[in-house]
């Protein structure tokens, strides 16, 4: 792996307008992902994830206002580009796994067509080529061929999904996005997709920003991850120094809650308090109403940010200058 | 009406009980090809679920849990077999024959909470009718009740403050926040069966730690029976007392939760919780003993489902019928020739 980045994010900030008021869903995120790397994205239900994922690919709903800040893949910022040149862009150089995969497929069309048309439109491949293709996407997500002739009702929750992995995977993009990839599949099936994927990116030197709430998922597959608080970044590293040594107290209360089919069967805690109101966020830092080491300025003032090499987290109590306790 | 067939004695204190469900699909297999080919989506599925029980449906993409599901809660007609459920005065019924009052009453009380939640939701309503769609059909309360207690629903999912989620739209949400919506629709009827399918797939862990404890809390408080369909073993673990494992249609084992999870006895089970990640960058695991490749259940052979993948198959195995799921010692049942 080299340290070139494929893509850089810098001061992305993206809300959308509603009745009720402005929902600051990406909030002045910057980060960058080297060729060949993954990161995993990880944060509470609601605090943006998909936003971002959906602010890269530039598809974004009517109400959605991209406030400030630019989107670098490859040397070219997206966030300049029209919609017909941004359409060139995806699925060849980014493509996507989306979290409602079950919705994104078309009803009236078999799968397998809608993957050779994703092909023929993107790539030289046609005709018995694509089917070719499509018959070695079907194997490496464990779909059985038969399926490549029917339609998406008749496919189980999980096997759309991975319908729409091979699709995603199907013109060898510079970088995936997948937001929630594998939240349908049991383990097995999982494991035997993360494993091909690994090995494609490799082969390919692909790039992967992968979205997902499963802690264990994000320590098998991601080098660097991100961890998320009410639209903002708060904690950035590579995997195990983030995991062995969390700066922000909210990564560590991530870290702490993790339910385990091995082992002895503790008592599950819940983090105190409420979810952020995206609409009317705290002062200070978004979290302090929820944490358990925050003091006067952690409710007035922005938190700096800690630097550890190449590890860092916004607080103005890190957990780890307290001895980790 | 009665159910004269055979009951089982344990299932007359059901609240659920699924006699030897089947759901076969024809297959669509070309324009040319017209011999009848069937999909045995579920294949001679039994069990009880008693009143603030909760079974886990675990088991294969694929496998017919989300078939099964439906069947539960007349969504999907059955092949063969049945499902009876405890009526209000007590009587187990066969759902098929359901009626007018009396199935007006069994759709009230028999939720599901969709593994797609936006297959409950219609994208043009806001999640306050969305949510108050089934008080409105029921015809309960009147508009200023529902809103109360549709707001108070919302917040009890984690969706808080109310005021800032009533009046948006089902794609103005984000994955989990949707996914809440749809546990909040099936709760909000009080229901006394729920099929929960994926229900929480999408949540972090504090917000889904919270769901579960909600759910366990209206199971022994309103006695709600569920069945819990997940990918997960250890959400599984924490909410399920009971655990079934199925493999192309058929359940594999079924037992105590913490004694299937510690002393798994069918070789599927076994290689699902070696599958099992875990949280810790350092962690490395071996490759499984079985591939990931899945076969689909169409016109399956008179044989073991799980021979072509089963890492101790033999071949007694390939030459004898699917074995029967049978107790195996301290009430766990397993199905295979040679656990
Ligand atoms: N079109 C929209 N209009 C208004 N608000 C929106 C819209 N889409 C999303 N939101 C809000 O923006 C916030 C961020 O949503 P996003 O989908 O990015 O969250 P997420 O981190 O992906 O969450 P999850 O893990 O639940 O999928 C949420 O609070 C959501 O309610
Ligand atoms: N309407 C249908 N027509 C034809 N086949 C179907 C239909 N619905 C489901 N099937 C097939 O039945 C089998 C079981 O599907 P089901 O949705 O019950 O699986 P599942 O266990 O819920 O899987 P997942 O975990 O992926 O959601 C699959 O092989 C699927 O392809
Ligand atoms: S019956 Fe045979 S093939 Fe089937 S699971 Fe048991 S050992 Fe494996
Ligand atoms: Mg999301
Ligand atoms: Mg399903």
């Amino acid at each position: 792996m080299t340290t070139d980045p494929v893509l850089v994010v810098e001061d992305l900030k993206m809300h959308y307008v509603t009745r009720a008021g402005t929902v600051r869903a990406v909030d002045g995120v910057s980060f960058a992902v080297a060729r060949g790397q993954s990161l995993g994205l990880v944060g509470e239900s609601g605090c943006g994830k998909s936003s971002i994922a959906m602010t890269l690919l530039k598809l974004l709903p009517d109400n959605a206002r991209l406030v400030s800040g630019s989107i670098i893949l490859n040397g070219v910022d997206l966030t300049t580009l029209s919609e017909d040149q941004m359409r060139a862009h995806r699925w060849d150089r980014i493509s996507m796994v989306f979290q409602a995969a079950m919705n994104s497929l078309d009803p009236v069309y078999r799968v397998g067509d809608q993957i050779i048309e994703a092909l023929e439109a993107h790539s030289a491949s046609a005709g018995r080529d694509a089917m070719e293709r499509v018959r070695e996407l079907f194997d490496l997500v464990s779909l059985d061929p038969t399926y490549i002739r029917r339609y998406p009702h008749e496919y189980s929750g999980g096997m759309r999904q991975r319908a729409i992995i091979a699709m995603a995977l199907a013109c060898e993009p510079d970088i995936i996005i997948a937001d929630e990839p594998t939240t349908a599949l049991d383990v097995i099936v999982q494991d035997h997709i993360l494993r091909e994927m690994q090995a494609i990116q490799r082969s390919l030197n692909m790039s992967m920003i992968y979205i997902s709430h499963d802690m264990a998922v994000i320590a098998e597959v991601c080098d660097v991850v991100g961890v998320m608080y009410a639209g903002k970044l708060v904690e950035f590293g590579p995997t195990t120094e983030v995991y062995a040594r969390p700066i922000h107290p909210y990564t560590k209360a991530l870290m702490s809650a993790f339910p385990s089919v091995r082992g002895e069967k503790h008592d599950l805690t819940t983090l105190p308090g409420e979810p952020p109101d995206l609409l009317d966020l705290p002062a200070g830092c978004a979290f302090h109403p929820r944490c358990a080491y925050a003091t006067d300025e952690c409710r007035t003032s922005i938190p700096p940010t800690v630097q550890r090499g190449d590890h860092w987290a916004t607080c103005w109590n890190p957990v780890d200058d307290l001895g980790g306790e | 009406m009665n159910v004269s067939v055979g009951i089982p004695a344990s299932a007359s204190l059901a609240l659920v009980s699924a006699v030897n469900l089947a759901k076969r699909y024809p297959v669509s297999a070309g324009w040319f090809r017209r011999d009848r080919s069937f999909i045995h989506a579920v294949d001679g599925v039994s069990f009880d679920l008693m009143p603030g029980e909760t079974l886990g449906l675990v088991g294969e993409s694929g496998c017919g849990k989300t078939t099964t599901g439906r069947m539960l809660v007349r969504l999907t007609e059955p092949t063969d077999g049945q499902v009876l459920f405890k009526n209000q005065s007590g009587d187990l019924e066969d759902i098929a024959h359901l009626k007018g009052a009396p199935l007006k009453d069994f759709r009230r009380r028999a939720q599901m909470v969709f593994q797609d939640p936006y297959e409950s939701m219609n994208p043009r309503r806001t999640i306050f009718d969305t949510v108050a769609e089934p008080l409105h059909v029921q015809k309960i309360g009147d508009h200023s009740e529902r809103f109360e207690r549709v707001s108070e629903t919302l917040s009890m999912v984690g969706l808080t403050p109310p005021a800032s989620f009533l009046f948006r739209f089902p794609h103005e949400l984000s994955g989990g926040q949707r996914q809440r919506v749809a546990i909040a629709r099936a709760l909000v009827m009080e229901p006394s069966f729920v099929v929960a399918d994926e229900p929480t797939s999408m949540l972090d862990i504090s917000i889904r730690t919270g769901i579960m404890q909600l759910m366990n809390e209206l199971a022994d408080r309103l006695g709600i029976g569920y069945l819990y369909i997940t990918h997960d073993l250890a959400v599984a673990r924490y909410m399920c007392s009971r655990i079934a494992v199925m493999y192309l249609g058929k359940i594999v084992e079924m037992g105590d939760t913490e004694d299937v999870l510690q002393y798994p006895v069918h070789p599927y089970t076994k290689a699902l919780l070696s599958a099992v990640p875990v949280p810790d960058p350092e962690a490395t695991r071996d490759a499984l003993s079985i591939k990931g490749s899945v076969s689909a259940p169409v016109d399956p052979l008179p044989r073991c489902r799980f021979y072509d993948r089963c890492p101790i198959a033999d071949d007694y195995c390939r030459d004898n019928d699917h074995p029967p799921l049978e107790d195996k010692g301290a009430g766990r049942l397993a199905a295979c020739h040679k656990a």
